[in-house]
């Protein structure tokens, strides 16, 4: 099957690109709310409500060790997240847009 | 105070088993630096490694790039003297390279080519674009570099005995033949085996200390609160408030800013955002982040039990005895955990932790030079392959020659503040340009140029009026006997990253660039395809 060769210009200007672009950044955006949110989440924890984190939960474990490293995996696994999501849907629409612009 | 020695420890002689360690690690990576060399002929090869690093290998040695002496020794040791405040130290130190994934990974690899520069001037005039990114860039790298260089001679001064301005010239030599022969090809994987014996170091310790306790944390715990520590003459059981968040949140403003500084610095260090460029394209690098925060957060995962096992095993008074900043607390543990042997190779690990962040500064270094200020500024983008590779190598030793100069000057001097300033310049000179540049089609040469001056030099400023330096460094204290600056925010970034984002989308509207708009609809296939990147 003979596919349709684009120009740069009609890539650039097709919707599929437009969407590619505001999808990558709309993923991003919302990652790197969640991952502020978590940090400074567990800043603003320990600034304004430390007798939280002093909960004792269990032999002398507080509160605070495993919420400190919780905010340390969830950071990678929003890293996962973008990793899968790059990996599933990101490049193989790459992909085939660049397929369009070759001859 | 303690009077006598409270411990029989071998730790600041050269033991045999240290200096085995010492040789073995010395002696494999020269001999890849050997390897290396023959591989490095061109440009490519010096900056790039040739782009033929693999994802998990990038991935490591970014891990290594970044897991500096610093980050192991000082923050086993805050955990250990000051207990839960270490650990939240530590969780800001990984928060910055998610964003890092999110935000710039993909572009930077695809637009650039040897440097940050290269994504910031993309569309931009070349020379001022790439004199402004040179400053700020070069400054970060120096400030990195110094507390590098005093940091490693302190602690191998500590650890083997040796004087210190030896130490720093033994560091400053070893590293220069890494970069100078091998390129970054040798330095990669110079961070690979250190990474690799960082992270089996440190999981050995955490492993036997946890064994100890029967694997169950909780005992460990119990113990940190039943040790005992002596404050002012008085020695009384450590207690619960280890396990609490102290002192380091008070102000909720300063700890905002020192996250910002964290989380943004990382995506503006030059020496992290040059791996980016050995990989093969946008995918590898992706997933070479991926491996990189996989290693970094394990490693902040496992430092605290390192450090809450030293204060449990070793105790606050002897760590303190050794070191008031705490940095032997891991050095100690390994000679209780596993004797001799263990703290000879914990203490070669270090050594070799330093020399790795080193090399990998150094060649940023001398690239922003070489490659930024000398092929586009002074050439004009038309050096030969053999005088730009000469230049690097050139640049190599008068910044290698600096860094151990500036590691004799500054002996004796507090110098944590310079790694802030480094995070303080990087996330507010060279992380809003590169962002703008990547995101916003109206940037201009003149707001890009503005945005990394304003950001430099407004965190430099802000910096030396700081508590921190004004009162710390320059002795002012308050009435209280605290020190105090004419500002009394610590650490900047809140104030000049902003400021510097502001100052790029002012002086953008005010200066309209048509050649600049028109490119970036090109440079838009490139950034997000792929099209056309090196």
């Amino acid at each position: 099957m003979a596919r349709k060769v684009k120009s740069v210009h009609e890539v650039l200007e097709s919707r599929e690109f437009k969407h590619l672009v505001a999808r990558r950044w709309r993923v991003s955006s919302i990652l790197s709310i969640l991952l502020f949110a978590i940090y400074y989440g567990y800043i603003l924890l320990i600034g304004y409500n430390k007798k939280l984190l002093m909960r004792e939960i269990g032999n002398s474990t507080t509160l605070g060790i495993p919420l400190g490293v919780s905010v340390i995996v969830l950071s990678w696994v929003l890293t996962v997240i973008y990793v899968f999501w790059a990996n599933k849907s990101y490049d193989p629409e790459v992909q085939r847009l660049k397929d369009h612009l070759k001859e | 105070m303690p009077t006598a020695i409270p411990m029989q420890t071998t730790l600041g002689s050269p033991t045999a088993s240290a200096i085995f360690f010492f040789f073995a690690i010395v002696s494999i990576t020269l001999f890849i630096t050997y390897w290396a060399a023959k591989r490095t002929k061109t440009t490519k090869e010096f900056y790039a490694a040739g782009r033929k690093i693999s994802a998990a290998q990038n991935g490591l040695a970014l891990a290594g790039d970044y897991m500096s002496a610093a980050s192991f020794l000082g923050i086993a040791g805050m955990v250990a003297l000051k207990g839960y405040d270490g650990m939240i130290y530590a969780t800001g130190w990984l928060v910055g390279w998610p964003a890092l994934m999110f935000l710039i990974a993909g572009p930077l690899r695809n637009l650039g080519k040897f440097t940050f520069a290269d994504v910031v001037s993309f569309r931009l005039r070349q020379k001022p674009v790439r004199i402004a990114s040179a400053i700020g860039g070069i400054l970060t790298v120096l400030f990195y570099t110094i507390a590098q260089m005093v940091g490693s001679g302190n602690l191998i001064k500590l650890m083997f005995g040796i004087p210190y301005e030896w130490a720093v010239v033994i560091v400053g030599g070893v590293m220069l033949v890494y970069v100078l022969f091998g390129g970054m090809l040798a330095t990669t994987w110079v961070q690979i085996i250190k990474a690799c014996l960082l992270l089996f170091g440190v999981s050995v310790m955490a492993i036997i200390v946890l064994a100890k306790f029967d694997f169950n944390p909780g005992n460990l715990y119990y113990a940190v609160t039943q040790s005992s520590e002596t404050v002012s003459g008085v020695t009384a059981r450590v207690g619960r408030k280890a396990l609490e968040p102290g002192g380091l949140v008070t102000s909720p403003i300063d700890a905002i800013s020192l996250g910002l500084a964290l989380m943004f610095g990382l995506l503006g260090l030059p020496h992290i955002l040059q791996r980016f460029f050995t990989v093969r394209d946008a995918k590898a690098a992706r997933i070479s982040v991926l491996y990189a925060t996989g290693c970094i957060g394990y490693f902040y995962c496992i430092i605290p039990i390192v450090g809450f096992g030293a204060c449990a095993l070793v105790g606050r008074d002897v760590i303190a005895h050794f070191d008031k900043g705490g940095n032997m607390a891991a050095p100690l543990l390994a000679e209780v955990l596993g004797g001799t042997p263990f703290l000879g190779f914990i203490a070669a690990v270090a050594f070799a932790t330093i020399l790795a962040v080193v090399a990998g500064l150094t060649l940023a270094g001398a690239s922003a030079y070489s490659h930024d200020v000398y092929v586009h500024v002074i050439k004009r983008g038309k050096a030969t392959e053999q005088e730009a590779v000469a230049t690097a190598k050139k640049a190599t030793v008068v910044f290698g020659i600096c860094a151990i100069l500036l590691g004799i000057l500054f002996k004796g001097q507090n110098v944590a503040f310079m790694v802030g300033l480094a995070f303080a310049i990087a996330c507010s000179a060279n992380f809003p340009a590169l962002l703008l540049s990547i995101l916003w089609k109206r940037f201009t040469t003149a707001g890009a140029v503005c945005a990394i001056l304003v950001g430099a030099f407004l965190s430099v400023g802000m910096i030396i009026v700081s508590p921190t330096v004004w009162g710390d460094v320059f002795g002012h204290k308050g009435p209280d006997g605290k020190p105090i600056g004419l500002i009394a925010l610590k650490n900047p970034a809140i104030v000049s990253m902003t400021a510097s984002f502001v100052a790029g989308w002012l002086v953008s509207l005010v200066t309209k660039e048509q050649r600049a708009e028109d490119l970036f609809e090109n440079e838009k296939l490139r950034t997000y395809l792929g099209v056309g990147a090196e």
